[in-house]
């Protein structure tokens, strides 16, 4: 997928260079760089007067059931007492804020929705039933057949082109698959195959270029491909959409606000960076003390941070096991875990998704039968799992493991990428979720890039562990430290959540994203798709199956106004391409309500809607009828296993959500 | 024979095998079956037959576990007895003595990195171990920059590149880099150590050769790990061995397919801080087909005119190397890292390089920084004339005035790599451990003495053993940064600080029992 890398300020009319260097020549004026930063603020005017017009555009469209985004006067966050009112300036009916305000609390609102009912919010915590593996609804044969059939006319059409392509094709695109003057090709043409021939036909539907922050509302550089996405052109133009799609959980990517602030004047204070590893002298007083938060925050002794999340994986298991140990890894376990046990030297062997007695049977066999061909005991084993699968939306399930932990003395790596912050009642992450004490795992990781709108990657675990890892690690002693900006973002984050930071606010966060994500699973399951995960997740994939709807369902959204993210192969089994919901705490029930309508009508119009009705989003229960009578009532009925597939109309779908999210989903 | 002969034959055999098939014991049964569903549904038949088949070959199949060749069947309570008495080993060993020596010393900044740097123990010391070669930390007209993105973009992008993270600050800093550079295209990474880590293996496949310094830095080695390409090895910054490999790899592959051939070094070491060849290199590629992957890290932003680079410095047209790898957390004061070249190089990447698809994109503030530095540097390249002014009286102090020490270093490079001399090294005996000691005292006494320096982390390469004959056992190193935010004066008398202090060390009478160098 060639594509021009374009400078986004040139082809914008707001934001036009005169004199852009479009190609590289080697003779190069010394100032021309300099160019660039003449234009004193840039990007705020555009994005601002965008957010506006965007927002006139919503109020006008039809999707939108409640277009309250718009009415800047009057905001119900004040109401509640106690919440987020410390960062906004107290608005009433009575006194219309000026229209500099105005513009400044609507700009924060497109980054962190106002919560609109204190009804709108639930407590992340795990019932203390079994976790159930959740279950996965099927689509009729007819789709799967389809599905199948599509990539098989996907892959002759693809190996067609390409053999008439690299005879009479152009020659430019065919470059890189033929050997060129004694040199092979620099891809292969087989593993290149599905790049070109499949991707590149939705490849516009990744990597669209944003700018500013990716909020409650994200802002995409509107772009145009004349050459079938081999190359972009920016049209210059902007549209702010709804973003379900960064991981943006607890709503810390903010530009305002106090996180923004006390990074600002850290910035001030440190500079920009240590400019050295952490070894040598990129440790410093903010570091520690990040660190410190950290460790405390997750319920471990000890913690260290890295400048990157993959690093963190990547570099950590081989600073714990090598050769002559076992790592058990979950196959749905992320590329940066996969690349770290891969350098580790260890035996890598993996268990089926979440699937304990898989788990277990393969426990039992590595131990009996030791290391291979020598049979000589395992050294060490170590687990390693992810508190919530990003694909998947499903949760580990820690208790039974732990279990095993305890009768087969394994060590236990748990990924919390994308728990952390997200899951729990205190969003200390799985730990928290299911009540358990950290100090049964042995090594937390979790990156800092999702929840805290920062960047990186941490390790925690007892203080030998990390005083090991310290002096073993190799991204520690030769990577970069973690910049001063991000550090306090962290910092700043963390103490939010913790509620050492303006009370409450942090509280009303993790309580709003478990609320909004139960509410838009539950819809979503009502109006009769398929998704998975597990009910507190945050991650909510939406199956769409056929590699033709991965384009025309992320269109269909962007002609919405909502930018998500799509999967298919390779990243998910080959069937099962999905759109993925990232829920946040900055949206508000109005986002959400948006984000159903438009899946209910995109679903109409693509034919998502192929849910049995095994996974939930069942008709309610007649009157007086409790979920712990459910089983009588339909013995006394005669309606013992007969699912009636829920298709319930969007009015129903709000009008009854609030309040059924906030019960045990059915 | 002909048709007819091949016709009766055939109908022959059928007769016969129809014939042998009766005798079976309930073959009436099963013929009478068949016909009748055939006659019922035709359709049922065939498929019927073809499951059939599919079951006879899933059974024929070999098994595909390749442990079960010599798995010992146990009975459930004998693993379970083997269970109860297997013990692990604990996660992590005891630290040695030197790494808690080490993490005891380790130096804490209070408050921000710069030429002198508060310590957390109330000393302000002149700081010779950080990359801040140009005190770009303490720019205000950046810091401006960097809040002012800060305030339109946030912290983080809080997603992956391909997945709505790329910002058109991102895009900018790739231009800037792409055309500061001088090559087609760039990519940027969110951090600089993994970057050729994740490079090499988006290119390199199993089956590839991949040429290589002895002397690559760690990250470079887990990249060559990675790929599971066919690695050779040559001896460092020997261009004559470098061609001997090169003609072998050619000679061996001659009859056999094309595959992709790569020589992978750096521009200046990090181990030993010298220099390559960067003329001779692309000679030899060019002669062998080979392509180059050149690891920047420690020289851009540092050698050439404007620090461009070794292709700067040694007038080499960068659009002949095919990827240059590089730092933007070093002398930059940013983040990330970047991989500049052709622009099929680089989109290639965006989505086969791990780090790059599978991480959140770099925090839009230290995108921005990136350009701003760049741009620092360029309009004002007497920078770097200072900084070199200074690395030549930091060397005037320490290289041949030191009886103990002697630097790798290319002269133009602001890390000092100083090493024991060779003949201290023989006649004291010492072995790896005993230097890296002594080093670390050495670092210890000046910091005593108000500088800070620091040693070369070498174990990590000397201990990652995960290629077969790469091994390449680092010497011990004190590393000495020099920096243009100090005058020359200063630099001198640091230099001077250090000089004594490693003699101090030398000469003390615990570590002097081998007696004085031959020297
Ligand atoms: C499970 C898991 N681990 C690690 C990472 C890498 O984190 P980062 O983006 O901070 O590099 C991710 C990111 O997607 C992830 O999902």
């Amino acid at each position: 997928m060639p594509r021009k890398l374009s400078n986004p300020f040139t082809t914008s009319s707001s934001m036009s260079q005169p004199d852009r260097p479009g190609e590289r020549r080697l003779s190069f004026k010394g100032n021309r760089l300099t160019q660039f930063f003449s234009s004193p603020k840039p990007k705020e005017q555009p994005s601002a007067q965008q957010s506006l017009l965007s927002m006139q555009q919503q109020q006008s469209s039809p999707h939108i059931t409640a277009p309250t985004i718009s009415l800047p006067t009057i905001s119900l966050s004040t109401a509640t007492a106690g919440e987020l009112n410390s960062e906004e300036p107290p608005t009433t009916l009575f006194q219309p804020p000026s229209d500099a305000e105005a513009t400044k609390q609507r700009r924060f609102e497109t980054q962190f929705g106002p919560l609109l009912s204190p009804s709108h919010r639930y407590v992340s915590v795990h019932t203390g039933e079994p976790l159930e593996a959740p279950i996965e609804d099927e689509p009729p044969y007819y789709y799967v057949l389809t599905t199948y059939i599509s990539y098989l006319i996907l892959i002759f059409c693809g190996h067609a082109r390409d053999f008439f392509g690299k005879r009479f094709g152009n020659k430019q695109y065919y470059r890189t698959l033929k050997a060129q003057n004694g040199y092979a090709p620099l891809n292969d043409d087989f593993d290149n195959f599905y790049v070109r021939r499949l991707k590149t036909r939705l490849d516009d539907c990744f990597a669209r270029p944003t700018t500013g922050v990716p909020g409650r509302y994200i802002t995409l550089m509107d772009r145009k491909s004349d050459d079938f996405n081999r190359t972009y052109q920016l049209t210059g133009t902007y549209t702010e959409t709804l973003n379900m799609s960064s991981y943006n959980y607890l709503g810390f990517a903010q530009s305002e606000g106090p996180c923004a602030d006390a990074v600002e004047e850290c910035v001030r204070k440190y500079g920009l960076g240590f400019a050295s590893p952490r070894a040598d002298s990129g440790t410093s007083d903010l570091t520690l003390e990040v660190e410190r938060e950290i460790a405390q925050f997750v319920g471990k002794p000890a913690a260290m941070v890295f400048s990157m999340g993959f690093v963190t994986n990547a570099g950590s298991f081989p600073a714990l096991v090598s050769k002559g140990c076992l790592i058990l890894s979950d196959e749905l376990n992320h590329a940066s875990i996969r690349i770290g046990a891969r350098l580790s030297g260890a035996v890598i062997r993996s268990f089926k998704h979440n699937d304990v007695t898989d788990l277990e049977k393969k426990l039992r066999e590595a131990i009996a039968q030791g290391q291979p061909r020598t049979h000589r005991p395992w050294k060490k084993i170590l687990v390693a799992i992810e508190g919530l699968y990003s694909m998947e939306g499903t949760m580990c399930d820690l208790p039974n493991i732990l279990a095993l932990k305890r009768k087969y003395k394994f060590f236990l790596y748990v990924d919390e990428a994308h728990s952390i912050g997200a899951v729990g009642p205190k969003g200390r992450g799985v730990c928290d979720y299911f009540g358990v004490d950290p100090a049964e795992v042995d090594i937390l990781m979790g990156t800092l890039t999702k929840s805290f709108g920062a960047n990186g990657g941490y390790v925690a675990a007892d203080k030998h562990i990390i005083d090991k890892l310290r002096s073993t690690n190799a991204a520690t002693l030769l990577g970069e430290s973690p910049a001063p900006a991000v550090l306090m973002q962290i910092l700043s984050s963390l103490k939010i959540i913790t509620g050492e930071l303006i009370p409450g606010q942090g509280e009303e966060r993790l309580q709003r994203i478990t609320f909004n994500s139960r509410y838009i699973r539950l819809g979503l399951k009502r109006l009769g798709f398929i998704v998975y995960g597990h009910d507190d997740s945050p991650i909510i994939p939406l199956m769409l199956y056929h590699p033709a709807k991965i384009a025309a369902f992320s269109h269909e959204m962007l002609k919405r106004k909502i930018s998500v993210v799509v999967v298919g192969y390779p990243a998910t089994p080959l069937i099962s391409s999905r759109a993925r919901f990232c829920v946040s705490s900055a949206h508000n029930k109005d986002d959400m309500d948006r984000l159903l309508a438009a899946c209910d009508e995109v679903g109409d119009i693509l034919q998502l809607k192929f849910s049995t009705g095994v996974a939930g989003g069942l008709e309610p229960l007649p009157e007086g009828v409790t979920p712990d009578m459910e089983k009588e009532w339909r013995k006394a009925n005669g309606l013992e296993g007969v699912i009636k597939p829920p298709r319930w109309k969007l009015e129903d779908v709000i009008a009854r959500g609030v309040e059924d999210a906030k019960v045990r989903l059915r | 024979m002909d048709l007819h002969e091949v016709q009766s034959q055939l109908v022959d055999w059928l007769s016969e095998a129809s014939y042998q098939f009766q005798k079976v014991p309930g073959s009436a049964v099963l013929i009478r079956y068949v016909r009748s569903s055939y006659q019922n549904d035709p359709v049922r038949s065939a498929i019927e037959l073809i499951l059939v088949i599919f079951f006879i070959r899933y059974l024929l199949s070999p098994s595909y576990s390749t442990s079960k060749q010599n798995f010992i069947k146990l009975t459930e309570d004998e693993i379970d007895e083997l269970v109860d008495e297997w013990v692990p080993e604990p996660l992590v060993s005891p630290q040695t003595s030197l790494e808690e020596i080490e993490s005891e010393k380790l130096p804490i900044l209070v408050g921000p990195t710069g030429p002198k740097s508060k310590l957390a123990n109330g000393k302000t010391v002149t700081n010779l171990a950080s990359y801040n070669f140009y005190n770009l930390n303490a720019n205000e007209q950046i810091k401006e920059k960097a809040i002012q993105t800060l305030r339109t973009y946030g912290v983080g992008p809080c997603g992956p590149p391909q997945f709505y993270g790329t910002q058109d600050v991102h895009m900018k800093t790739e231009a800037d880099i792409a055309s500061y550079l001088g090559t087609e295209g760039c990519i940027v990474y969110a951090q600089a150590f993994s970057t050729i880590s994740s490079v090499i293996p988006a290119f390199c496949k199993r089956g590839d050769v991949i040429i290589a310094d002895r002397a690559v830095n760690y990250s470079i080695r887990k990249g060559l790990e990675v790929s599971r390409s066919n690695i050779k090895w040559y001896n460092h910054g020997d261009m004559q061995d470098l061609e001997r490999v090169m003609q072998k790899v050619v000679q061996e592959q001659a009859r056999k397919k094309l595959t992709r051939r790569f020589i992978v070094t750096e521009a200046l070491f990090e181990a030993t801080g010298d220099i390559s060849d960067l003329p001779k290199l692309i000679e030899l590629k060019e002669k062998y087909k080979f392509r180059i992957i050149l690891d920047e890290t420690w020289s851009f932003g540092v050698l050439g005119r404007t620090g461009r680079g070794l292709t700067e410095a040694q007038n080499v047209d960068p659009t002949q190397l095919d990827m240059i790898v590089g730092s933007l957390a070093g002398p930059l004061c940013a983040g990330g890292g970047f991989c500049a070249g052709p622009k099929d190089v680089v989109e290639h990447q965006r989505i086969s390089a791990a780090s790059y698809t599978f991480s959140a994109a770099l925090p839009a503030m230290l995108a921005m920084i990136a350009s701003e530095s760049l741009n620092v540097l360029q309009s004002n390249p007497e920078i770097l004339l200072q900084c070199r002014e200074n690395i030549k009286a930091m060397r005037g102090q320490l290289d041949p005035r030191s009886d103990w020490v002697m630097c790798t270093s290319a002269p133009e490079n602001p890390i000092m790599v100083l090493v024991l001399k060779p003949e201290v090294v023989k006649a004291r005996r010492l072995a790896v451990e005993d230097q890296e000691r002594l080093l670390q005292e050495c670092v210890d006494e000046s910091l005593a003495n108000g500088v800070l320096i620091t040693r070369l982390k070498g174990m990590p390469v000397s201990t990652s053993n995960g290629l077969k004959d790469g091994i390449w056992i680092v010497q011990p190193a004190l590393k000495v940064c020099v920096t243009s935010g100090l005058s020359k004066k200063e630099i001198e008398k640091a230099g001077t600080t250090i000089r004594h202090a490693i003699t101090k060390v030398m000469t003390r009478k615990t570590n002097n029992k081998l007696g004085l160098p031959s020297a």
